[in-house]
C-alpha cells in the first residue's frame, strides 16, 4: 500500500493527535443528544445546526472585536434560551409521540436554522482566528494549533462540570429523576415539562459551547450541520446513553478514524467516510444483536 | 357491474384522459406536470415502507439517484467512452444520433429499474433488521454517504457534475422533448398506481400492515417478515430508480448532492408528500404530492430566498399538528365513506366504559 500515511509515521502521530483533540469535542456535542435522548427520548437532527449555530454567535463576536474565545461562555448563554424558546415552540408537542415525528420535526427546525442562518451569515465559509499560534513537536514535523489543545481543555473542562452540576444540583437530581421514570418522577412533584425545557437548553448550551471552540479551531458554514449531528448520534449508539468515559472514549475512535479516513481514501471522501460509517456501525449491531433475537429499540 | 365500480372507471377514465390531455392543454407546463408524475411516484412509492410497512426511510433518495447515475451512464457508454463524455465538454464533441438517443435511455431505463431493486435487495436483509428510528437515521445516512461518495468518483464527473446527453437535435419540433418526458413519466405514473393498487387488493398489503402494526406478532404468526420488507423495498427501489432515471433525462444536469442524492429536497419531499395526503392510504400520496407541488409552485416564486424557510416550517406543522395527513381526517370525519362501519352497539359500549 503506497499511502502516504504509512510511509511517514510523524503524519500517523500527527493525524491521531488532530483525531483525539477532535473527538473530545464529538465527545462535547454527543454528551449533550446523549442527555436530551435519555431524558426526553426525542432524537435530534437540528442538533448539529444548533452547534453551527453557537459558532456564529462566536463569530459574531470576533467580527466585533472581541475575541471569539469568550463565545464559550456567551455562546452557551445565549444558546440555552434558544433552546428553551425551541423546546417551548416545537419540542414540547413531540416528547411524548411517535419518534419519527421527532426525527422528522427537527429535520423541519434543522433547514430552517441553515436557511436562517445563510441569510444571516451568508454561505461563505468562515473561521474565527484565535491567533493562539501553534506547537511544534518531535523537530518541527507534527504541527498543533494551539487551539485545539484550548478546544480540547475547555471541552473536558466543561464536561467535567456538567457532571458535577448533574450528581449535586437539585435540577440536576430532578433531570435523572425523569429520565429513569417520568411519570414516577411526575408523581413525586417533580415538574417534568420544567425538566424538559431545562434538558433541551442544556444541550442547546453545550452544542453554543461546541460551536464557539469549532469556530476557532475548525471552519464554519450554514450548511455542515448535519455531520454533526450524524457524529453525535454514531457516538452514542456506541457509547450507550448516560456513560460519559465511553461516550469520550468513543468520541476520540470517531476522531481517529476520520483523521486517518482523511489521509488514506482523501480529503473529498471524509464526510462520505462518516456517513457510511454510521450505517456500518447500525448493520454491525443489528447483526449483533440478531444472534440473541433483540433489535434496537 | 355494481354501480361503485362503474364510478370508479368513470374516475380513472377521466383522469387518464386529462393525464393525456394535459400537456396540449396547459402546453407551458409540460416541466412542471413531469415533476408532479415524478413526484407522485416518489409519494407513493415512499409510501409502501413509510405508511404501509411502518419503516419511515429517508434512503429512497438512494434509488432515486442511483437510477439518475445509471441511465445517463448507459445512454453516454453504449455510444461513446463515458470518462471522456464527462470530463469536460464531452457532450459537445460526441453528439448522440436520434435512434441512438432512444435506444440509449430505453436500455437505460431498464438497467435503472433492474439496479436499484438489486441494491435494495442485496442491503436490504441488513438495514431492514434495524427498527424504527434506527432505520430512518440509517437511511438517511446512507442517502447522505451515496451522495457525498458519487461526488467523488470521477468517471460520473466527479464533484463538477454529469451532462445528460441533450435531446437529439433533428427532431426539429421543440415541443417533442418536453412531450416526451411528460409522456414516459405519465407512463411510470400509471404503470405505479396500477401496481400498488393491486397490492393494496392483495395479501401483501394485509402483511406489510401487520409488520407495521406488531412485527414480532406478525412473526410468531409464522409470515417471514424479512422476505415481505425486503420485496417491498425493492418495488419501492424499482419505480424510484425509473423516476430518477427520467428526472436525470429532463434536468439535462446531474450534480450528486443537488440533483441526484438530494436529500435536502426530494429526500424530504417525498416523506413530507406521503404526510400531507395521508400515509397508509392510496390516494394518500397522490393528493399530497399534487397539493405540495401546486403549493410549492405557486409559492416558491413569490417567498423567493425564504423557500426553505417556509419548507422546513411546514414540515414542523405538518408533522405536528396534521400527523394523519389530509386523508386521515377525512377518514376520522366520514369513516363510512372509507367503508369503516361503525357498531352503534360498540359505540355505546366504549362510552360506557369511559
Amino acid at each position: 500500500m503506497d499511502f502516504l500515511i504509512f510511509k511517514a509515521p510523524m503524519l500517523m502521530v500527527q493525524a491521531s493527535l488532530d483525531g483525539i483533540l477532535l473527538g473530545i469535542l464529538f465527545a462535547l456535542i454527543a454528551y449533550g443528544m446523549a442527555l436530551q435522548w435519555g431524558v426526553m427520548n426525542i432524537i435530534n437532527i437540528a442538533q448539529g445546526d444548533l452547534v453551527i449555530l453557537g459558532g456564529y454567535i462566536a463569530y459574531t463576536m470576533y467580527l466585533a472585536g472581541i475575541h471569539p474565545a469568550w463565545g464559550v461562555i456567551v455562546s452557551p448563554i445565549i444558546m440555552y434560551f434558544v433552546g428553551w424558546a425551541l423546546y417551548k415552540l416545537v419540542i414540547n408537542k413531540v416528547v411524548d409521540r411517535d419518534l419519527f415525528i421527532s426525527i422528522l420535526a427537527t429535520f423541519g427546525i434543522a433547514i430552517v436554522f441553515q436557511q436562517l442562518m445563510n441569510f444571516i451569515f451568508g454561505a461563505d465559509v468562515v473561521v474565527a482566528q484565535s491567533e493562539y499560534g501553534t506547537t511544534m513537536l518531535f523537530d518541527n514535523s507534527v504541527t498543533l494549533p494551539n487551539s485545539k489543545i484550548f478546544s480540547a481543555f475547555i471541552s473536558v473542562l466543561y464536561a467535567i462540570g456538567l457532571v458535577i452540576y448533574m450528581k449535586k444540583s437539585k435540577l440536576g437530581r430532578a433531570i435523572r429523576a425523569t429520565a429513569q421514570n417520568a411519570r414516577a418522577a411526575k408523581i413525586l412533584g417533580v415538574d417534568t415539562e420544567k425538566v424538559y425545557a431545562a434538558t433541551f437548553g442544556i444541550n442547546a448550551a453545550l452544542c453554543g459551547i461546541a460551536g464557539a471552540l469549532i469556530s476557532i479551531t475548525l471552519t464554519l458554514h450554514p450548511y455542515v450541520g448535519l455531520p454533526y449531528t450524524v457524529r453525535s448520534f454514531m457516538i452514542v449508539i456506541v457509547a450507550g446513553l448516560g456513560n460519559l468515559p465511553a461516550v469520550a472514549v468513543s468520541g476520540m475512535g470517531l476522531g481517529l478514524f476520520e483523521e486517518f479516513a482523511d489521509y488514506i481514501l482523501g480529503t473529498e471522501f471524509r464526510i462520505g467516510a462518516v456517513f457510511m460509517l454510521l450505517v456500518l456501525i447500525l448493520v454491525y449491531r443489528r447483526f449483533k444483536l440478531s444472534k440473541k433475537r433483540e433489535y434496537l429499540k | 357491474m355494481n354501480k361503485l365500480k362503474q364510478k370508479d372507471l368513470i374516475l380513472y377514465s377521466g383522469l387518464i384522459i386529462l393525464g393525456l390531455a394535459a400537456p396540449y392543454l396547459f402546453s407551458a407546463f409540460k416541466v412542471q406536470l413531469t415533476y408532479l408524475c415524478v413526484l407522485i411516484v416518489l409519494a407513493m412509492t415512499w409510501n409502501l415502507q413509510g405508511g404501509e410497512m411502518g419503516y419511515n426511510t429517508f434512503g429512497n433518495i438512494l434509488f432515486y439517484g442511483l437510477g439518475m447515475y445509471l441511465t445517463a451512464s448507459v445512454q453516454v457508454g453504449m455510444f461513446f467512452p463515458l470518462a471522456e463524455w464527462t470530463e469536460s465538454g464531452g457532450e459537445k464533441t460526441f453528439v448522440h444520433t436520434t435512434s441512438q438517443y432512444f435506444q440509449g435511455i430505453g436500455v437505460g431505463l431498464l438497467v435503472s429499474a433492474i439496479i436499484p431493486a438489486i441494491v435494495a435487495g442485496a442491503i436490504g436483509y441488513a438495514i431492514l433488521g434495524l427498527r424504527g428510528h434506527y432505520f430512518a437515521i440509517c437511511t438517511l445516512g446512507l442517502g447522505i454517504a451515496a451522495g457525498e461518495i458519487a461526488g467523488g468518483i470521477e468517471i460520473i464527473g466527479a464533484g463538477q457534475g454529469f451532462t445528460t446527453p441533450p435531446f437529439p437535435a433533428e427532431i426539429v419540433d421543440t415541443e417533442a422533448r418536453g412531450k416526451f418526458f411528460y409522456f414516459l413519466s405519465f407512463a411510470l405514473l400509471i404503470g405505479t398506481f396500477v401496481f400498488v393498487k393491486y397490492i393494496y387488493g392483495s395479501r401483501f398489503k394485509l402483511i406489510l400492515n401487520a409488520i407495521r402494526d406488531n412485527e414480532d406478532k406478525a412473526e410468531a404468526m409464522g409470515i417471514q417478515t424479512m422476505k415481505y420488507k425486503i420485496t417491498g423495498w425493492m418495488c419501492s427501489a424499482f419505480f424510484c430508480g425509473l423516476a430518477g432515471g427520467i428526472m436525470g433525462g429532463l434536468i439535462g444536469y446531474i450534480d450528486s448532492t443537488d440533483v441526484a442524492f438530494d436529500g435536502r429536497e426530494m429526500g424530504v419531499f417525498m416523506v413530507l408528500m406521503a404526510i400531507l395526503g395521508g400515509k397508509g392510504t392510496l390516494w394518500g400520496p397522490v393528493i399530497g404530492a399534487t397539493l405540495f407541488h401546486f403549493f410549492k409552485e405557486g409559492l416558491w416564486t413569490l417567498i423567493l430566498g425564504w423557500q426553505y424557510v417556509a419548507l422546513g416550517v411546514l414540515i414542523v406543522v405538518i408533522v405536528i399538528y396534521f400527523p394523519e395527513g389530509l386523508m386521515g381526517w377525512l377518514r376520522e370525519k366520514y369513516p363510512e365513506r372509507f367503508g369503516e362501519v361503525i357498531d352503534e352497539k360498540d359505540r355505546k359500549a366504549q362510552v360506557e366504559l369511559k
